[in-house]
């Protein structure tokens, strides 16, 4: 840490660190490249790069998965999540970080456990209780189910971003004379915007790349495009090869598209889940 | 198994610069400091006291000149290598170590056996009046326990030097006097050579041997509390040093020791001149607020009252010269907001300066 | 002069205040659609999944589910193949993510560095899963370079296999194990390492006096829930692993319960029992973070 003159053992460790993490990284690119050069080879069988290019199997795919449809699906899904957890969340946020009530440490539990449980382990009993109410395989079904870590996630992004504001800001508006929906529009939305803003990006990355919830769910009508990935990749002997690579192309463009604009308001750490760094 | 001498004559910093990026942070350096000397780096924020601090704890690289130990060059060791004694502004006490592991940790560092260890923590303890406290964590001491037990960890290893980084800044005013009896009451014991960063003029004047006052990473003037404030060489540490007076004028007359100064208005300041005065030419005098007073003459600096405070023994105030010019000055009795007075200071207590370059 | 003290009653604060008092007005209101779908979609199902599991769907007594389920090693033997793969995954991630989050606390660009980690997270174990399936396949391009430098003879045999999950799993989770475990890192004070500098400690003494027992805490929050998503793992258990035998993992179990044999009440029971190995983990290891200090890591009130 103190550079210069560093001993040599610390610099062959310092260098073995790098080294790993530089082969972490390189793999990953070769992962991903090599899901994306396949996409456009039109043959590749014991070759380093493929025999010739081509864009047809995207076209393939297109028909092949139905991946007009899927991408509508998906459009909904993660749009109605997206909507409705800001909608649900930012409100219970605010009062959340406004108000201190009897059962609030109560409700900051319940809105905790979802996103500390994995999502296979309650999204079993989640699916029975759907299927068993008539809305197994559907669209709503789809989206009650993504709800659930979405919504909390919003409420526990928000309530710091909110405590950081002064609440003087809304007295002072309402000593000038602002009523509750003029303190709402002029006041607490503007400030509240950006964070919302991330929030909500935060959501449609999230939930664009949840698989389990929606697997659980979801019925033939109603994949997201993970799903439908996941199932072509499954059936795999089936269909070439190249073509569900380029499925996966279109879905990677999908997500890395919002990961880019998500990133542009907010710190890639935000898009872990919220770290318990309260020390208890 | 520390690399530096465990005695030493002289700390000498030749022609030390330290930068970041394009920024000069010390600039050429030149300073002595002898065995069992408390000095002050003394400096408003930013100047470049808490970089020099750092670069003789091997915290930071020098980026050019050189540290010397006597014959030794230490600016190559790294911090573990030198044996200082460290005191942190925000004290850096281990969170999770109770005082006495604290306090016992530099000698654990260096193999000293446990027996040894435990006498000579008890007998820091006991320096600096902690002894009911060892088994305490940091986080249920106060802000002025924590002080002691930092300063407590940096002097129980017996190093040949301690730094000191504003430790008293965190602390409120009252526990900043006392913690400020404790620490010279501890240099007397110990005897050791100081290093002690700070801001505050008046801590600086009371603790130490000798000031070193830096700005914008250069070194202004080194002297002694006395000579620091009764004479500063310069404007800007005359300034620094509580001269808050900054009268231009023209130097018309000689005699002695003193110079005379046309200020505007048919008023005159007599004062002592500083290096760099000449006759004829522009220059500005510095009195403190303390020592310009209403006088009767004609030949005081006329002004209007703007505003006056009552403190206790006199009233100081705030006025301001036909010119626009504004002075602070201090009176016995209390004066009316919008008087118009004039001011004058005894000629030992003004000092006039050659005006800045441009 | 006075006048005459009123007689008039003075009146107490009325429900509207008293409420307010204890913090609860039209705006606490708010809370209630987030507690309702929190109520409705995780309480509820975890409750009714709970009940359901005690009604088996042959019929039978309360544990029957349970009972079978430990009695059948295809399925009991599940708990182990998937604590065989999500423990030593945890450990791992941890082990790499320390020295690299010490690291890269240091640069000044970790932006870079943490967006292209963020990449597995955000692609998900799918993704990862078919584009493993030809990169470490035997035509794949990491087989090709590691033959190519004569460090392999034949391929790798690692898709379709405990390596293939246990690899997938390492790059999914790793990077969240990395950004958790770089958080708590960040948070220590840096004044806390130069004062153990001036004190004579080597880099090591340091890490091992200084930021070790005060990581440690934040570490173990960071196994547990590093541990419960590998503990989860389902699509990659499928795609790159062996789902027939030597990863068939608890969530394999439950789904084909649920969605193959279409017995609801038994898959309810696997997710109990899912869910109750994970907190046995997870308290375990919270129980022993009980024991370390769990107080601030900044260095002073200052």
């Amino acid at each position: 840490m103190f550079a210069a003159r560093t001993p040599l053992s610390t610099r062959l460790w310092v260098a073995g660190v790098w080294l790993f993490v530089a082969f972490f990284v390189v793999n990953l690119f070769g992962l991903i490249g090599s899901v994306l050069t396949s996409s456009f080879a039109t043959r590749w069988l014991g070759t380093w790069l493929p025999a010739g290019f081509t864009t047809k199997w995207y076209f393939a795919a297109w028909d092949e998965f139905q991946l007009g449809d899927v991408l509508w699906v998906t459009f909904q899904v993660v749009g109605s999540v997206v909507a409705l957890s800001g909608l649900v969340g930012v409100p219970a946020a605010y009062a959340l970080a406004r108000r201190e009530f009897p059962a609030k440490k109560a409700v900051m539990l319940l809105l905790l456990l979802p996103l500390l449980v994995p999502p296979v382990t309650y999204g079993i009993p989640l699916a029975t209780v759907l299927y068993k109410s008539g809305l197994g395989g559907s669209l709503a079904g789809v989206i009650l189910a993504n709800l659930v870590p979405t919504v909390p996630f919003v409420v526990l992004v928000m309530i710091p971003f909110i405590e950081q504001i002064d609440p003087r800001i809304e007295a002072a508006a309402r000593v000038f004379g602002a009523s509750t929906p003029k303190v709402f529009v002029y006041v607490l939305v503007p400030i509240l915007l950006p964070g919302v803003l991330a929030a909500l990006l935060l959501v449609l990355v999230r939930t664009i790349a949840m698989f389990e919830l929606t697997f659980l769910v979801a019925g033939p009508g109603s994949q997201t495009l993970v799903v439908a990935l996941y199932y072509a990749v499954f059936a795999a002997g089936v269909r070439a090869v190249q073509s569900i690579d380029a499925m996966a192309v279109i879905y990677m463009i999908t997500t890395l598209v919002w990961l880019i604009i998500a990133l542009r308001f907010v710190n890639p750490t935000q898009i872990v889940a919220r770290a318990k760094r309260s020390n208890t | 198994m520390t690399v530096a001498p465990t005695k030493f004559e002289t700390l000498r910093l030749e022609g030390v610069s330290r930068d970041f990026g394009t920024f000069n942070a010390l600039k050429n350096l030149d300073l002595t400091i002898r065995r069992g000397e408390f000095v002050a780096l003394l400096g408003p924020s930013g100047c470049g006291k808490t970089t020099a601090l750092n670069c003789i704890a091997g915290l930071l690289d020098v980026t050019g000149g050189r540290i010397m130990l006597d014959d030794a060059r230490i600016d190559t060791l790294r911090p573990e290598e030198r044996g200082f004694g460290m005191v942190f502004q925000n004290y850096a006490l281990f969170p999770h170590m109770n005082v006495r592991r604290n306090v016992g940790f530099g000698l654990k560092m260096r193999g000293v056996p446990k027996p040894e260890i435990d006498r000579r923590v008890d007998e820091v303890l006991a320096t600096v009046r902690l002894t009911s406290q060892a088994d305490k964590l940091p986080g249920q001491l106060s802000g002025g326990q924590q002080q002691r037990v930092a300063i407590a960890r940096a002097i129980v290893i017996a190093p040949p030097l301690v730094l000191m980084d504003e430790p008293l800044s965190n602390l409120d005013a009252k526990l900043r006097l006392e913690m400020r009896g404790e620490i010279r009451r501890i240099h007397q014991s110990l005897g050791s050579t100081t290093i002690y960063v700070t801001h505050d003029q008046e801590e600086a004047l009371s603790l130490a041997d000798r000031i070193v006052v830096i700005r914008e990473g250069v070194i202004r003037q080194v002297g002694t509390p006395a000579e620091l404030f009764g004479a500063p060489a310069h404007l800007d540490v005359a300034d620094f040093m509580g001269f808050r007076n900054r009268v231009p004028g023209r130097v018309i007359g000689r005699d002695g020791d003193f110079v005379t100064l046309d200020v505007g208005d048919g008023a005159r300041l007599v004062g002592k001149p500083r290096d760099g005065v000449d006759d004829g030419a522009a220059a500005i005098a510095m009195a403190r607020p303390d020592d310009l007073v209403p006088i009767d003459a004609a030949t005081g600096i006329p002004a209007e009252i703007e505003t006056i405070e009552y403190r206790g023994r006199e009233y100081h105030g705030l006025a301001r010269t036909a010119a626009g010019l504004e002075v602070f000055f201090s009176s016995p009795t209390a004066l009316a907001r919008g008087a118009k007075i004039r001011l004058g200071a005894d000629p030992d207590r003004v000092l006039v300066y050659p005006e800045e370059p441009r | 002069m006075s006048a005459a003290p009123s007689a008039r009653r003075t009146e107490g604060p009325t429900l509207t205040q008293k409420l307010r008092a204890r913090g609860l007005d039209g705006v606490t209101l708010l809370v209630l659609p987030c507690v309702v779908v929190a109520v409705a979609l995780f309480v509820y199902p975890f409750l009714y999944g709970l009940w359901l599991s005690f009604h088996p769907k042959a019929g039978g007594d309360a544990l029957t589910n349970y009972e079978r389920f430990f009695s059948d090693p295809f399925l009991s033997k599940t708990i182990w193949t998937t604590l065989r793969l999500a423990l030593p995954v945890t450990l791992l991630n941890l082990l790499i993510a320390v020295p690299i989050a010490f690291r890269v606390r240091l640069m000044k660009h970790q932006r870079l560095l943490t967006t292209i980690l963020v990449l597995p997270i955000t692609l998900g174990t799918v993704l990862i899963a078919e584009g493993m399936l030809f990169y470490f396949g035997p035509q794949g391009w990491f087989t090709r370079s590691l033959m190519w430098l004569g460090v392999l003879s034949h391929p790798l045999h690692i898709v379709h296999g405990y390596w293939g999950v246990f690899l997938s799993l390492v790059i999914a989770i790793f990077p969240f194990t990395f950004l958790l475990t770089l958080s708590y890192v960040t948070g220590i004070d840096p004044s806390l390492e130069q004062a153990a500098a001036t004190l004579g400690a080597s880099p090591a003494a340091r890490f091992r006096e200084v930021y070790l027992p005060l990581l440690l805490p934040g570490l173990a929050i960071t196994f547990c829930l590093s541990f419960v998503q590998a503990f989860s793992v389902l699509p990659s258990a499928v795609l790159v692993g062996d789902p027939a035998n030597t990863t068939r993992v608890i969530s394999i179990a439950a789904y084909q319960a649920a969605f193959e044999e279409y017995d609801y009440s038994l898959a309810s029971a696997i997710a109990m029992i899912m869910g109750a190995v994970q907190l046995v983990v997870v308290v375990v290891i919270l129980g022993g973070r009980t024991l370390l200090y769990r107080g601030p890591v900044a260095a002073a009130k200052g």
